[in-house]
Parts: structure tokens; sequence; C-alpha cells
């Protein structure tokens, strides 16, 4: 088994994930530079948080013309796993990997908190060991990930499944108060139609370890999910 | 040569934060009687080869539905100039 965590200009939870898997559920990984285009030998694929390209222009709007993400895009096809976490969420809607795209937050303020996500769906290789409707908790870090979809495609998630963790408040119910950025429908984290790739604005990877933070080690149920997963496909 | 300039446009139908905050600013400034301002984006670049218009205007209309615009959230039209 073994990890890729593909590493942009700008790129800076990279670390953060690498440790993650590789110190704290002790998987093999491996960084990937973006001008890297083999990605033949890994079971997933991470897209990172940061600041791929310094934003200009849209968050990941530059970052999508790497030589990785053509790529990522055959591997996808080819049915590997793919998750993009914050900055690579954004950059997995700008190759239009799935669907939608980042406004800015309705705050305008950057966002840094922890917050409450409800498991909408376990049809997918990073919540399948989760239950339906079980309640995370993990922190945020953006300014564009107010999730935006038309009323036409907004139908078909919903119909397809496709909405993996929606936003809530800590006793599990949707309101203004648990949503951090204004996304539409509390949508926080997205599936494609094959379900192969996940793209979520929370952090997983920053919720691994009793020690930091707030404490909760919730991410590292996504991310076992897939290990899991990754094993049983062999 | 073509000189290519480009607006790009949040739609119509989002709610645009940055915008209001100006609004709010420029009603701040004492100018009560403004409205529905809007935020966006300006580029401008040379097309460099000679290109007939219609191609031109393929061309950055190519460049600007690939890169330069989002269409999910976003319009963008442009201009073309001939440089001599």
């Amino acid at each position: 088994m073994k990890f890729g965590v593909v590493v942009f200009p700008g790129s800076n939870c990279d670390q953060d994930c690498f440790y993650a898997l590789n110190n704290v559920l002790e998987v093999p990984v491996n960084y990937i530079w973006h001008r890297n285009q083999n990605l033949e030998d890994y079971d997933c694929i991470v897209l990172p948080g940061g600041f791929s390209y310094g934003d200009y222009l849209r968050p990941g709007a530059i970052a999508r013309f790497s030589p990785v993400i053509e790529s990522v895009v055959n591997y996808v096809e080819k049915g590997g796993l793919v998750l993009g976490i914050c900055n690579g969420f954004q950059i997995l809607l700008e190759a239009g990997l799935l669907p939608g795209a980042m406004i800015k937050n309705e705050s305008l303020k950057f966002v840094c908190r922890d917050i409450y996500l409800r498991v909408e769906s376990t049809e997918s290789p990073f919540t399948e060991d989760c239950e339906e409707g079980e309640i995370l908790s993990m922190p945020v870090a953006h300014k564009d990930g107010n999730y935006f979809i038309d009323e036409e495609n907004l139908i078909k998630l919903k119909e397809r499944d496709q909405i993996v963790l929606r936003y809530v408040s800590s006793d599990g119910t949707e309101n203004e108060t648990g949503n951090p950025n204004g996304a539409i429908d509390n949508i926080a984290a997205i599936t494609n139609r094959q379900r192969n790739v996940l793209g979520m604005m929370p952090h997983p990877e920053r919720s691994v370890e009793k020690l930091l933070g707030s404490g909760s080690e919730d991410g590292l149920k996504l991310l076992l999910s897939a290990v899991s997963f990754i094993k049983e496909r062999g | 040569m073509w000189k290519v300039e480009v607006i790009v446009r949040l739609k119509q139908n989002l709610l645009d934060p940055q915008g209001k905050a100006v609004e709010g600013a420029m009603n701040n400034l004492g100018y009560v009687d403004i409205e529905n301002v809007r935020a966006g984006k300006f580029f401008e670049f040379d097309l460099t080869s000679s290109l007939e218009r219609k191609s031109a205007e393929l061309k950055a209309d190519d460049i600007c539905s690939k890169l330069l615009a989002n269409p999910v959230i976003e319009d963008y039209n442009f201009t073309l100039t001939e440089v001599l």
C-alpha cells in the first residue's frame, strides 16, 4: 500500500498529511512534486491544503494546469482513489473532477476553527467505516470554502447521494451557526459519480492526535476508512 | 496583433459579499444613493500572432472559458482591438 501526497508551489498542509499517514497511521507515503506524472504505484493520491500558486486568479485555477493533474484525471478514470482537502478540493473543482465551484466565504473572512460534520453517506471509501448520521469534529481553515452549485445540479448531487459530509451544530442540526462559510445546503464534502474522488473543505489531517488542537481524532476515521478500503480491495 | 481586454463578473444570481462591503463603504463615504455594487476582475493581454478577427475571438473565448473565468460562477466578456 502506498499513499502519494502531491506538492504544489504554495501547498502548506502537505507535511501534515504526510505526518498523519506516515507517523500516525504508519502507512507508506511519498511526496509527489506537481511536475511528476507517474502515479502508477499509488493506491491513493492526496491533494493537500494550502495556497497553490498564491491562490492567484481563483483558488486551484492555476494548479489545475499542473502536469500532475493530467495524470490525476487518468488515474481517476481508472478507478484510483483521490482525496482533495481544502485547496485540494478547490483544485478538483477547477479540474472538473467534481461538480460546482467555490466562492468567498459569506463573512469575507478567513475562518479557522473547529466545526462539526454529519456523515451523510457511507457510500465512499473515506466514510465506509463511519455510521450514517455520525457527528465528527475537525478544523476548517479557509477563505474560499463557500461551495456553490446551481439548483439543477444540486438536485442531481442529492439524488445520486454525492453529498458525503454536511456542516452541522454540535447537536447535529443544520443551521447558520454550524455552517462556517455559507456553503449551499451546508455542503462540506462531495464525491464524484464513480465515488472514488472525495473533496472536503475541513482538515482530517489536523485531527489525528488527542494531544493537538481540540483533542479530536475524528480525522483518523476518514483516513483509516480509506486504508481499510485499500486493504480489502487488495 | 490584437489587444484583448477581458472583464469577469460573478454571476448576477450569486451574492457578492465583496461588492456588498464596498457598497457599505461608499455609503459611509457619504454617497447614500449607491446600490447594486458588484466586484469583478479585469485582464488585458496581447495576442501576438497575426490572426483574422474571427480566429482571434475564438482563441480569446477559449482562454476565458477555460482559465480566466469559471463558468460555474462567473460570466465574462471581452473586446479585441487590432494593434498595427
